[in-house]
């Protein structure tokens, strides 16, 4: 009995690869295993190798294994690219078609299983995916029944009879495998989970939820890998509650709609990916100037320009808090979980009409397009607060505007929307005066600097920081951002298990950064590791910069595409002591 | 009710003396006036440029915001309110230029928000470089030896994106124009108004004289049907697009909020912002 294993289906693009996956871990998330999937996926529609590596524990996982216990092969390429992440005694279900051929280094067992003859057999080769789900319920000793309620919703649409065959195929493929391997009880078998219900999501699914619950009714968006999830979930489910997604022309079109929205009263935010945010740069300035509320996520993924589209990476850090030309106060958090990606982009509306600026999401993605288990959502910890927008004004001299960028000491001003009687002003991306109009005083652009930016000085935000720092003195500290935490966890387990003693810090308030929050953890420890998805440290630099001990700071980049692995972090780490 | 003089404010325009945009900032108001408005239900959005001012210069809602986007801008403030009348409005090079890809796309949307465009043939406020409606030989301080490239048709361009409301005037018909502004703000349905509106300091070709020698009145030609598109675009073919009036208008197409799935009759902005527990629980549910 074991606590985890890892399985890995993978073949051509195209073939069905993700729906195999999918089925196998909704049928297992249902059991109550936590499970924790991570594609492999190329910028092309059919063709090319791609996988899809599934976790499946009966603990929460955010991480991607390391290593591999069963992989699923429907090409040879699926054999030769994966076979090394098999540990001894791993097994590779092949599809007989291909003649698998086991690598000469590898001491996996090969099991050569009619996946696509045993699919043709019962009516058509499409549901050799089924026979490969039930060829490994036989590897693991799972009973087949537990597919049978998604099998169901997934082909109920078209008839019973889909459904029944279907449920046939992985019949036929799991009696195939015990067959060959002449005996029932399977090769690995999981301890058993607990049964409870619990979501299976992607981080984006978490972003538009929490979009949603705060109350967001209008998205203006452009597709882009790999945020175009949240404007697909949205469109769905927007019509139902009498809001919209726009697919706008471009990225700069999402941008400025979403402004002319929430200029007008509504939680408008658009999502994109690194390009996108590139074009929308003078966008988030104008926002930035004319204190307009505006949520804007960003899924990173592997730059520059085009970069790796598919791909996981964290380098968009410096250009989402310091970018647009000039200076405006502005808010980036970076949430760590999907639990936090929803609770972090509902706030973030908040933030944005609190403190009448950008707010920027920033996610990446491995966590927008992980798919895994979520511990329950608490609806009730969203809250809705709009911060200094005006209900019935007082009455002015109709000539007069109102003073919607008026000095305060909290820099920020009472907010109205048009069609408010008494409201009028003029808004302006121009330099302006308290009522708007455009000035190039020196005296007033001074004024106007400094309240706008007295705004964030101090930014409330419930976790800046999420900490795991149980040693007062410790020898090591790592610190992340978004995806890592998973694998910078694990290590952390094995580092300790190894008698070192590690903290671990999370940063979730990349802008403006919680430098009070991380101080001491810096302060107490006597290495500090900065582990990133991107190749200049930039995360390391930002904690120079605020936090100083640049001479402690130790940073870990990695920029292949991939994933952080725990065992990377363990090893990087070991070799410093 | 409000007259024209409430959608007056203290502002001073800088624009040049003799600008064709004076005229347009007076069609505006008035027309806004006679179409029943009071100044808090108008929103004038502007790009960027001397005719991108005048946003500040109408007393109602005003958002001047970057270069070329005051259409994704002002749809985003339709969308989010459908009570407001929007008034889009910028230059030629706003509009025709970096604006381009929003003007066509507005169209083909057809979001019911009106779209001025003062059109002046010239960039003026970064001081006489040529635009794209200039013609072709135009010297300026950006085409010395004159301009090679062809001019853009905004008119027929209009019309093959699938306009619902087209139509040109020239700054010194106020009559016309304001009546023009009226028809537009009350088609449902995207409306573009192209206005002649001539750049005294930097447009020595395209005058008030020049205009008014060669503009040819809609209303003059005999059987002109507004609703017949194909005459349309013979029309402004026929006389190189410098016609004024209604050019064409379809009155059976529904605007994108009519046509849109789902859409809250109250506008959004007033919308409750706070979702049933019970709506929550079953979003949760798909998941599980």
């Amino acid at each position: 009995m074991v606590k985890q294993l890892s399985w890995k289906v993978g073949g051509q693009q195209g073939e069905g690869i993700e729906s195999t996956g999918e089925i196998f871990s909704i049928a297992l998330n249902r059991l109550g295993y936590y499970l924790y999937g991570y594609r492999h996926f190329s910028s092309r529609i059919k063709g090319g190798h791609t996988n899809n590596k599934i976790r499946v524990s009966t603990s929460q996982t955010r991480s991607v294994a390391d290593d591999l216990d069963v992989l699923v092969a429907f090409d040879q390429e699926t054999i030769d690219v994966n076979y090394k992440e098999l540990h001894d005694g791993g097994i590779i279900l092949a599809d007989a078609k291909f003649n698998p051929v086991k690598p000469e280094d590898t001491n996996a067992i090969l099991l050569s299983v009619p996946f696509t003859q045993m699919a043709t057999d019962l009516g058509t080769s499409l549901m050799k995916n089924m026979v490969a789900v039930g060829s490994t319920c036989a590897v693991l000793n799972l009973d087949v029944e537990v597919f049978k309620e998604v099998v169901e919703e997934i082909f109920a649409r078209k008839g019973q009879a889909v459904v029944d065959k279907n449920m046939e195929a992985i019949k036929a493929g799991y009696d195939t495998t015990v067959e060959q391997l002449g005996k029932t009880e399977g090769l690995m078998q999981l301890d058993e989970a607990d049964g409870k219900k619990r979501m299976f999501m992607i981080g984006n699914d978490a972003i538009a939820l929490g979009a949603l619950a705060a109350g967001s009714r209008f998205m203006a968006a452009y597709p882009i890998t790999p945020a175009s999830e949240i404007m697909e979930y949205l469109i769905k489910k927007l019509p139902e509650l009498g809001g919209t997604v726009i697919q706008t022309e471009d990225e700069i079109a999402a941008a400025t709609m979403a402004i002319g929205a929430n200029y007008a009263g509504v939680r408008a935010f658009t999502a994109s990916a690194g390009p996108g945010l590139s074009l929308k740069m003078e966008s988030i300035g104008l926002a930035g100037i004319t204190e307009t509320p505006l949520v804007i996520v960003d899924t990173q993924r592997g730059g520059p320009s085009t970069g790796l589209p598919t791909k996981q990476e964290q380098s968009d850090l410096m250009a989402m808090i310091y970018g647009t030309h000039g200076e405006i106060p502005k808010i980036v958090l970076a949430p760590s979980t999907v639990q936090e990606a929803f609770y972090d982009t509902a706030e973030a509306f908040n933030l944005a009409e609190e403190y009448q600026c950008p707010v920027i999401v920033l996610s990446d993605l491995q966590l927008s397009l992980g798919k895994q288990t979520v511990e329950p959502l608490n609806f009730n910890e969203v809250e809705i607060r709009r911060g200094k927008l005006q209900g019935d004004l007082p009455e002015i001299d109709s000539k007069e505007y109102f003073k919607r960028y008026e000095v305060t000491e909290d820099g920020v001003s009472p907010r109205v929307i048009p069609g408010m009687k008494y409201g009028i002003h003029h808004v302006t991306g121009v330099e302006h005066d308290q009522s708007g109009k455009p000035s190039e005083s020196a005296a007033n652009r001074i004024q106007q600097m400094d309240k706008r930016f007295r705004k964030i000085e101090n930014v409330k935000f419930n976790t800046p920081v999420y900490k795991n720092a149980p040693h007062e003195e410790a020898d090591l500290l790592l610190v992340g951002f978004i995806s890592t935490r998973g694998a910078i966890e694990e290590a952390i387990t094995r580092l300790e298990a190894d008698g070192l003693k590690v903290n671990h810090a999370h940063i979730r308030l990349i802008h403006p950064f919680p430098t009070d929050e991380l101080m001491p953890l810096v302060a107490s420890a006597k290495k500090v590791v900065v582990v990133e998805n991107n190749a200049t440290g930039q995360l390391a630099n930002i904690i120079k910069m605020n936090v100083g001990h640049a001479n402690k700071i130790i940073k870990y980049n990695k920029y292949d595409g991939n994933p952080f692995l725990p065992h990377e972090i363990h090893t990087k780490c070991k070799e410093l002591f | 009710m409000a007259t024209f003089k409430d959608f007056r404010n203290n502002v001073k325009p800088n624009w040049c003396p003799g600008c064709g945009d004076f005229s347009v900032q007076a069609a505006i108001q008035r027309a806004s006036a006679n179409v029943g408005l009071e100044p808090e239900e108008l929103a004038v959005v502007s790009g960027i440029g001397c005719s991108g001012r005048i946003s500040g210069y109408i007393n109602s809602y005003g958002f001047h915001g970057i270069h070329g986007r005051s259409l994704p801008i002002a749809q985003g403030v339709k969308m989010a309110n459908k009570d407001l009348t929007v008034i889009a409005s910028g230059g030629d090079g706003d509009g025709f230029a970096i604006g381009m890809g929003h003007t066509i796309h507005a169209i083909r949307r057809n979001i019911n928000v009106t779209y001025i465009v003062m059109d002046n043939q010239i960039y003026g406020l970064t001081k006489g470089q040529t635009s794209p409606r200039s013609s072709t030989g135009f010297k300026t301080k950006s085409t010395p030896e004159g301009s090679i490239e062809q001019a853009i048709s905004p008119m027929e361009m209009a019309l093959t994106a699938g306009a619902t409301f087209v139509a040109q005037s020239f700054s010194t018909d106020l009559k016309d124009l304001t009546a023009l502004i009226e028809q537009g703000i009350q088609h449902d349905g995207f409306s573009l108004i192209n206005v002649f509106s001539p750049c005294v300091t930097y447009n020595k070709i395209n005058t008030y004289d020049w205009f008014k020698a060669n503009l040819t009145k809609l209303k003059d030609i005999e059987g002109y049907d507004s609703s017949n598109r194909e005459q349309a675009m013979q029309t402004l073919m026929k006389h190189e697009g410098l016609v004024t009036g209604l050019i064409y208008q379809d009155t059976e197409r529904k605007s994108y909020q009519e046509m849109l799935h789902g859409y809250s009759e109250t506008p959004l902005a007033k919308a409750d912002l706070n979702l049933d527990q019970a709506y929550f629980d079953k979003l949760v549910e798909e998941f599980m």
